[in-house]
């Protein structure tokens, strides 16, 4: 089985269960200040991340291509409160277009 | 029925729904087949779970960490399955249902309902899980086919639209100078790290930041 069909698998049975165990335990343990603290940060660390390599990096080396003017727009879109649709697909078009003309 | 419960939960499911484009795009990029790409979908169905997995791994990143970031970014259904269990008090495969579907919007929508009573709270629950699930899954497979059928993901700037699909989940946490002081280390950590680190890696460091930030934090 290849590296691929294991992280389908893995993650799927991973976030089952994490969200049936929500099911089963009390609720008491988790609900400590700190960890939910922790809790909402975590996301906002992965994620970021996630747009910083995804952007700047490629095979792991540093690159400074087409996508960094798609995520700019998208962060401009963003801050004009557009809906994530028309955030996704500026920076899709943005990138797009230098790709093709430069 | 609560009319005003089921317009939300479809507009919920509809805008959510319509993303999937985006993912199903995602994971053809990353080197994931359609049948795999479907299955995320299917059987994860969590947004940022599974664009981290595509992520990491479409970055050359080996299986393990690509489940590791998808489980980190996953802890928060547990704790809306805690908050949804009194409420749903639900038994058995419905107990199986319930877990599949309790996501961000699912959990958000019946909490938002919580001036309307328990009843209008479940049916947010449910109408809002199930039609998320449906139409995720339905885009999805649209999204993967467009893609197969584009070729050259650079042509078409999907390797743009990812991280901007990432950005675009992060922005709404963003809600003072606080996250976003975290949200700009983390950021430039992962970038500095990549070179020195196998794919994956730099961004599950980048809990670690979390846990650091929300321990010395001032509640």
């Amino acid at each position: 089985m290849n590296q691929l069909w294991i992280g389908v698998i893995g993650a799927s049975i991973a976030l089952f269960a994490l969200r049936y165990s929500g099911y089963l335990v009390p609720e008491k343990y988790l609900t400590n200040p700190r960890m939910l603290r922790i809790n909402t940060l975590i996301p906002i660390a992965l994620l970021s991340a996630l747009v910083g390599v995804q952007t700047l990096t490629e095979k792991g080396k540093w690159v400074i291509d087409q996508r960094v003017a798609g995520v700019l727009v998208a962060l401009i879109a963003l801050r004009l409160k557009a809906p994530y649709f028309v955030v996704v697909i500026s920076a899709a078009l943005t990138s797009a277009l230098i790709y093709r003309f430069k | 029925m609560f009319r005003a419960t089921a317009t939300q939960s479809l507009s919920v499911s509809f805008a959510v729904g319509l993303y999937g484009i985006a993912f199903g795009a995602a994971g053809i990029t990353a080197g994931f087949s359609i049948l795999q790409t479907c299955l995320l979908s299917l059987l994860t169905f969590s947004g940022a779970s599974q664009f981290a997995v595509v992520g990491v791994m479409g970055a050359g990143g080996t299986a393990l960490s690509g489940i590791a970031t998808a489980s980190l970014l996953g802890i928060r259904n547990t704790l809306y399955g805690l908050r949804m269990a009194p409420l749903l008090q639900v038994r058995g495969w419905k107990k199986v249902v319930a877990a599949q579907i309790t996501i961000d919007e699912s959990t958000g929508v019946a909490i938002g309902q919580e001036d309307l009573g328990p009843a209008a709270m479940k049916q947010g629950f449910w109408l809002t899980g199930i039609g998320v699930y449906v139409l995720w899954n339905f885009f999805t497979l649209l999204g993967a086919l467009g893609a197969q059928a584009m070729g050259n993901p650079s042509s078409w700037g999907l390797d743009a639209a990812v991280p901007a699909a990432f950005l675009g989940l992060v922005w709404p946490r963003l809600l003072g100078r606080f996250e976003r002081t975290l949200a700009i280390t983390a950021l430039v950590l992962a970038i500095l790290l990549t070179p020195y680190m196998p794919a994956g890696l730099p961004i599950i460091f980048t809990a670690l930041l979390a846990v650091i930030f929300g321990w010395k934090a001032r509640a």
